[in-house]
């Protein structure tokens, strides 16, 4: 891996970069959705693609969900290497049928003969006052879904060469995008083509008094709350998840056990959320580090609001992380 | 099938009442000015992302005045006019946009439905809402509208069997103004018109100028009359246009060109029927004057009155997701009522 030169770049631009790069040098590689094309997407994600690769690479869809992913699973079938993109993660539920029963089963139903190389990327989550349903944050949907891998980056630079990685997986990969870190994260991204491993969990930041769980939108409001305790003195370990499924089980639970003390963060609802499995995953194999119960710090059991004056309640925030902190050390 | 769009007004032709006539320009006046009020609105920061309809007056005006009072209209999420025109306050529709709480679910009482965000989803709905009707020994009819690229979704075409096949009370306005946000409708259907489509589902299908009022009240006038004798579901296909973004965050000089929309700008169903009412000697500058302050007046008052809806209480966040709250959402009500979080209260 040759990464000598790098830009500040935010993560619109880090993921247009990785497109760029997979279409240039695969010619398998479609890009697809709707207004992805001409638009270069209502995030700009794919801007300028379709100028430079042309309208049979990079191509607007009709308005359909299900009929998006139902090409990608046919055009991987037929050998080609789809990159279908959903307008808003909230907007998978019309292709749910599309994911649960094909997408994810059709490796295990030709008995390992056919396997779908499909990558979906979709924004995700709160934060920036979207319309309804905008904001919702359906990974708990994907990962129970049998066959497909679910990847949610929380820096440019570890987007690009995930979504790389995604890209040449011979297995169906969801991968989400914060809304909030499209223009709000900016770091240094290598130039050139690079891949970073799917299914490993990174630990950013080391301290003994508890660990920090969480992925995507979430990674930066845990390093905020990391920092605020440590002008108290409390040093704690922010555990970057990255890839949901396959999930790093080692890392998680080294970390757990290094500190005896877990939280989990995740801005989907509370219950039956992501962060539920976070916390069996801990019970199964760390219960006896455990200093006291491990937390979450989520969602309400509620829809997102769409009501600006108080949604900033629902999402998970620094504040509220500190407080299941303070709980954690006091129990 | 042939098929070939109903228009009146460019040929100078005047089909209906003064009264009506008048009734029609007032309601897509009113319906423009608060489009152009809302946009305003939302530049100053007082209004959330808000998805102008200017241009497509005629489409949904007409079909709102075409329905009798104890009618439903089921709209997307562009169809504010078609709101207004069946009567829904304009302090409701602003707070809906604010994203304000006591915006959504409309008043009691009020036959309309709150539009939401996933397209299509609504049209399956309205013909249970339809059936619902005639279960109940009601004659309501159903108006539910969508764009053109709404119809490429799976439900608009579940919807439009169902109602044909149960015969429902229906009226499916198709508001084609010829983009799916920056996708043109050639890039989302192959067939020249989408209402030729109601053939294949067993119902008639009808083309109109949707920029021209007359036929819009007319031919919905037909299909609610239809629909109410009991002859089942009709496509009403209005050709349009957006003159405006597809949202307050949105760039069309991205994909369409200013010719265009200059071409459409001439079409505009309000000056277009604005003309015919003056040709008439129905209408002028003066009454026009007069109808501004009017509503420049009624708008003001209306917007005092979304100004004046208390801030919302951060425990709004988990009511009414259910009748009665389970234990989540009581612990997370109780702890947002003192000001806190889940973790902090407990
Ligand atoms: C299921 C779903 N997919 C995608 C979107 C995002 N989206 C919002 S509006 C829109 C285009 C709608 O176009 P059309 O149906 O023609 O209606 P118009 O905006 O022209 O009134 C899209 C793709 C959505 N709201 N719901």
């Amino acid at each position: 891996m040759v990464r000598e030169r790098t830009r500040v770049l935010n993560l619109v631009q880090a993921i247009n970069e990785a497109l760029d790069l997979a279409l240039a040098r695969d010619e398998r590689v479609l890009v697809f959705g709707e207004d992805v094309g001409r638009l270069g997407g209502v995030f700009r994600v794919t801007e300028g693609l379709q100028a430079k690769h042309g309208e049979s690479r990079v191509f607007d869809t009709p308005l359909a969900e299900s009929g998006i992913l139902g090409l990608a699973i046919g055009l991987a079938m037929g050998g080609m290497r789809p990159v279908a993109e959903i307008q808003f993660a909230g907007f998978l539920y019309p292709a749910l049928d599309q994911i649960l029963s094909h997408l994810g089963r059709w490796r295990h139903r030709s008995r390992g003969r056919v396997g779908l190389p499909v990558v979906v990327r979709a924004p995700y989550g709160g934060g920036v006052h979207t319309p309804e349903q905008h904001a919702d944050s359906p990974e708990a949907f994907l990962c129970h879904t049998p066959g497909v891998k679910v990847v949610i980056p929380a820096s440019p630079e570890r987007a690009k060469g995930l979504l790389l990685s995604a890209i040449e997986d011979e297995d169906p990969v969801f991968f989400l995008e914060a809304i909030k870190l499209y223009r709000g994260a900016r770091a240094e991204v290598p130039e050139g083509y690079y891949t970073l491993p799917l299914g490993k969990a990174r630990v950013v930041r080391e301290g003994k008094a508890a660990t920090l769980i969480g992925y995507g939108g979430m990674v930066e409001v845990m390093l905020e709350a990391a920092e605020v305790a440590q002008r108290e003195g409390v040093e704690v370990t922010v555990v970057d998840l990255e890839t949901l499924v396959p999930l790093d089980e080692d890392t998680l639970l080294e970390a757990v056990r290094a500190t005896g003390r877990a939280i989990v963060v995740y801005e989907a609802m509370r219950t039956g959320g992501f962060g539920a499995e976070i916390a069996a995953r801990i019970a199964e194999g760390a219960i006896d580090h455990l200093q006291a119960p491990v937390l979450r710090v989520a969602g309400y059991d509620a829809p997102y609001p769409p009501f600006s004056a108080i949604e900033h309640l629902y999402r998970p925030n620094a504040r509220r992380v500190l407080a299941a902190l303070r709980k954690v050390l006091t129990y | 099938m042939k098929l070939k769009p109903v228009a009146y007004l460019e040929r100078g032709e005047f089909p209906l009442e003064e009264g009506e006539a008048l009734r029609l320009y007032r309601a897509m006046r009113r319906a423009r000015f608060f489009d152009e009020k809302a946009v305003t609105l939302q530049r100053q920061g007082r209004l959330g992302v808000y998805p102008p309809f200017m241009g497509q007056e005629a489409a949904q005006v007409g079909v709102a005045l075409a329905l009798g009072e104890g009618d439903f209209v089921v709209p997307s999420y562009r169809e504010s006019a078609l709101l207004l025109a069946k009567g829904l306050p304009i302090h409701v529709l602003l707070l809906y946009w604010r994203a304000h709480p006591a915006g959504w679910g409309f008043p009691q009482g009020f036959r309309g439905v709150n539009p939401y965000i996933p397209i299509a989803t609504q049209i399956p709905q309205a013909v249970g809402l339809a059936l619902a009707g005639r279960y109940r020994g009601e004659d309501w009819v159903v108006a539910v509208s969508i764009g053109d690229g709404g119809t490429s979704e799976g439900d608009f075409h579940e919807g439009l069997n169902f109602a044909a096949v149960f015969s429902a009370p229906v009226v499916f306005l198709v508001q084609n103004n010829g983009y799916a946000i920056s996708v043109p409708r050639s890039r989302q259907m192959r067939v020249d018109y989408i209402a030729r489509r109601a053939e294949g589902y067993g119902m008639p299908g009808v083309v109109v100028d949707g920029n021209d009022a007359f036929a819009v009240y007319l031919e919905a006038k037909k299909a609610v009359e239809r629909a109410r004798r009991g002859e089942g579901p009709t496509l009403l296909e209005a050709l349009t246009y957006r003159l405006a973004p597809h949202t307050t965050s949105d760039d069309p000089s991205r994909y369409r060109t200013r010719e265009e929309e200059e071409a459409w700008r001439k079409k505009d169903p309000i000056l277009r029927l604005r003309k015919a009412l003056e040709e008439r000697g129905l209408w002028d500058e003066e009454r026009e004057r007069g109808l501004l302050e009017e509503l420049e007046e009624e708008f003001q008052r209306e917007l005092a009155l979304a100004d004046q809806a208390p801030e919302p209480r951060p425990e709004e966040i988990v009511e009414h997701v259910y009748k009665e709250m389970g234990p989540d959402q009581r612990r997370a009500h109780e702890a947002l009522r003192r000001g806190l979080h889940v973790e902090e209260a407990w």
